[in-house]
C-alpha cells in the first residue's frame, strides 16, 4: 500500500529500557491507512514494545516515531489500545465500562449512553449491559474492551495479544467479529499475537520479528480479500500461508535456541 | 478448595466456646481459684445484670466517644492517605513520621492529650483517633499504590487528567483496602475511648463511660463487675465491627471478588 502519508512511521527507532539490553535495533516501519499489520515473533523480539512506542506509553530511545502525522502522545485521542487483559474497571457495570473513554473525554451522558448501547449491541452484549465484569466470561470481557476501544472511533487500533488467554473457539469467533467491526467502522490496526493462524486470518501484512535485538526479519503479505469469513480457515491457500509464516518463524527462532 | 458445610461453620464457634468455658471452670476447680480473683462466667453474667443501670448509660457514653473518634479517623485517614498514596515525595516526607506517631505508646500521649483538651469529650475523641487512624492510612495508602498498572496505562492512553485518574481509578481501586482499614479501626475505637475514659476518670462531667466504670469497680475490688464491664465493651466493639462489615458488604458485594457467588 503506497500511501503517501503513512498512519505510523518509524525512522531508525531504537529502544532500550534503562541500562538493559537493546530491545529494538534501528527499526524502519510504515503502516498505511487501512492496513492490518500483525507483529509475530519469539518473546523478547520487541513486538509489544512497538505498540508502547506507537501509543506513547513509552518513549523511543533513538530515531523518530510519527503517528497520524504527529508525535505519539499528540495522536493519542485518535488511537485506542486493547490490552492482553480486558482491563475493565470491576466496580463499573458493562455499560459504564463501555462509556469510560467517552466519559474521560467529557462527552455528555446522553450521547455516550447512546454510543455505548450501539456498540454493546454490535458486540452482542446488549442484554448484559447491567452486569459487572466478574459476572462475564473471558470472551465477553474482551468484547466489552473492544466496544470501549471503538467508542472513540479510533483511526488506529493497537491490540496486544488481546485473545491470547481465550479458548480456541472463542478466539476464532472474536477474530471474525473484529473483522466484521472493521467493515462498519474502518480502522488501521497493529496487532500482536503468538498465533500464526490468527495472524494470517486477520492481517494483510505479517511482520515476523526476531529477538536480541528486536528487528523485522521478514514481511509476508496476505492477499485474501476482505471481508473474510470463518470458511477461509478451511481453504488450502490459507493453510499454505500458515505453513509459510510458520517456517519463517522457525527460521528466526532457530538461532536463538 | 472443597466447600465446608454451613452447619459445621455455625457449630464450631459454639463448640470452641463451650470447651473454653469448661476449661475455665476446670482450672478454677483444679487450682482452687477464688471467685473474687477469677469469677465464673455465670457470676459475670449475674454482675452484669446487677450493674445494668450503670453499665447501660456508661456504654452509651463510650459508644458516643468511640463513634466520634472513629468518624474523625475515617475522614482523616482517607484525606491523609490521598496525598501519601499519590505522591512519592509526600510519602517520603510524611510516612516515616506517621510510623513514629504509631510507635509512640498511647499511654505516653494520653495524659498530655487529656490535659490539653481539658479532660472533656474532645480529649476522649482525640485519644480514640490516635489509636484508630493509623490502620486506615496504612491500608488506604497500600490500596492507592496497588492500582492495576494496566488500568493506569488505559487512563494514560485516554489522556485522563491526574484528577480523573485519582477519583475514577485509584480511589475506587483502594476502596476494599479502605474498608479493611475501617474494620480494624472499628475494633480499636471502643478500646481507645475506654482507655481515654480510664485516664480521664470522671472529670468529663457526664456518666464517665465504661473506662471510668472499670476504674471505679477496680478500686472497689468488684472483680465480677470489672469482667462484666469487659464483656459489655466486647459487645460494643462487636456492634462497631458488625456495622462496618455491613458497610463493606453494601459497597463491595456487587463487584468485588471477595463476594464471589455461583449465581452466574
Amino acid at each position: 500500500m503506497a500511501d503517501p502519508a503513512p498512519i505510523v512511521k518509524f525512522s531508525g527507532v531504537t529502544k532500550r529500557y534503562g541500562d538493559g539490553p537493546v530491545v529494538l535495533a534501528p527499526l524502519d516501519l510504515a503502516v498505511g491507512r487501512g492496513d492490518f499489520v500483525t507483529l509475530i515473533g519469539p518473546s523478547g523480539c520487541g513486538k509489544s514494545t512497538v505498540l508502547k512506542l506507537v501509543s506513547g506509553l513509552s518513549p523511543a530511545t533513538g530515531g523518530e516515531v510519527r503517528v497520524l502525522g504527529a508525535t505519539p502522545r499528540a495522536a493519542r485521542d485518535r488511537q485506542a489500545f486493547i490490552f492482553q487483559d480486558a482491563t475493565l474497571l470491576p466496580w463499573l457495570t458493562v455499560r459504564r465500562n463501555a462509556e469510560l473513554m467517552l466519559r474521560l473525554r467529557g462527552v455528555p451522558a446522553a450521547a455516550r449512553a447512546a454510543k455505548a448501547a450501539t456498540l454493546l449491541d454490535l458486540v452482542g452484549l446488549g442484554a448484559a449491559r447491567d452486569y459487572f465484569p466478574r459476572q462475564l466470561s473471558g470472551g465477553m470481557r474482551m468484547r466489552v474492551s473492544l466496544a470501549r476501544a471503538l467508542s472513540v472511533a479510533p483511526e488506529l487500533l493497537l491490540l496486544d495479544e488481546p485473545f491470547g488467554a481465550l479458548d480456541e473457539m472463542t478466539r476464532h469467533r472474536l477474530n471474525e467479529e473484529l473483522l466484521a467491526l472493521r467493515e462498519t467502522a474502518p480502522f488501521t490496526a497493529i496487532f500482536v499475537t503468538h498465533s500464526v493462524a490468527e495472524a494470517v486470518f486477520l492481517s494483510n501484512r505479517i511482520l515476523v520479528m526476531s529477538a536480541h535485538p528486536g528487528r523485522v526479519a521478514a514481511e509476508h503479505r496476505v492477499d485474501f480479500p476482505f471481508p473474510r469469513r470463518a470458511g477461509l480457515r478451511g481453504e488450502r491457500a490459507f493453510q499454505e500461508k500458515v505453513n509459510e509464516v510458520t517456517a519463517a518463524l522457525h527460521r528466526v527462532e532457530a538461532p536463538a535456541a | 478448595m472443597r466447600r465446608t458445610p454451613a452447619w459445621i461453620l455455625w457449630t464450631m464457634p459454639v463448640l470452641s466456646g463451650a470447651v473454653f468455658i469448661a476449661l475455665w471452670y476446670g482450672l478454677k476447680a483444679a487450682f482452687g481459684i477464688s471467685d473474687w480473683l477469677l469469677p465464673t462466667p455465670l457470676g459475670i453474667l449475674a454482675a452484669m445484670g446487677q450493674e445494668m443501670p450503670r453499665l447501660l448509660p456508661a456504654a452509651g457514653t463510650t459508644a458516643l466517644g468511640a463513634l466520634g473518634g472513629f468518624l474523625v479517623s475515617a475522614a482523616l485517614g482517607f484525606l491523609l492517605a490521598l496525598p501519601i498514596g499519590v505522591s512519592r515525595v509526600l510519602r517520603a516526607a510524611f510516612y516515616p513520621w506517621l510510623l513514629v506517631a504509631q510507635m509512640t505508646p498511647i499511654i505516653v500521649l494520653t495524659p498530655a492529650v487529656v490535659i490539653w483538651s481539658g479532660g472533656g469529650f474532645d480529649g476522649i475523641i482525640a485519644v480514640t483517633v490516635l489509636i484508630s487512624f493509623f490502620p486506615i492510612i496504612a491500608t488506604t495508602t497500600q490500596g492507592l499504590l496497588s492500582t492495576d498498572q494496566n488500568l493506569v496505562a488505559l487512563f494514560r492512553m485516554a489522556n485522563a487528567t491526574t484528577w480523573q485518574e485519582l477519583w475514577q481509578l485509584r480511589v475506587p481501586s483502594a476502596m476494599p483496602h479502605y474498608l479493611t482499614g475501617l474494620k480494624i479501626a472499628a475494633a480499636l475505637a471502643p478500646i481507645g475511648a475506654i482507655f481515654a475514659e480510664y485516664m480521664v476518670g470522671n472529670s468529663a462531667g457526664g456518666t464517665g463511660g465504661l473506662g471510668f466504670l472499670v476504674y471505679r469497680y477496680h478500686t472497689q475490688v468488684k472483680i465480677p463487675a470489672v469482667f462484666a464491664t469487659g464483656l459489655t465493651s466486647c459487645l460494643l466493639g462487636f456492634i462497631f465491627v458488625a456495622a462496618v462489615s455491613l458497610l463493606n458488604w453494601a459497597v463491595l458485594h456487587k463487584w468485588h471478588d471477595s463476594f464471589e457467588r455461583d449465581d452466574h
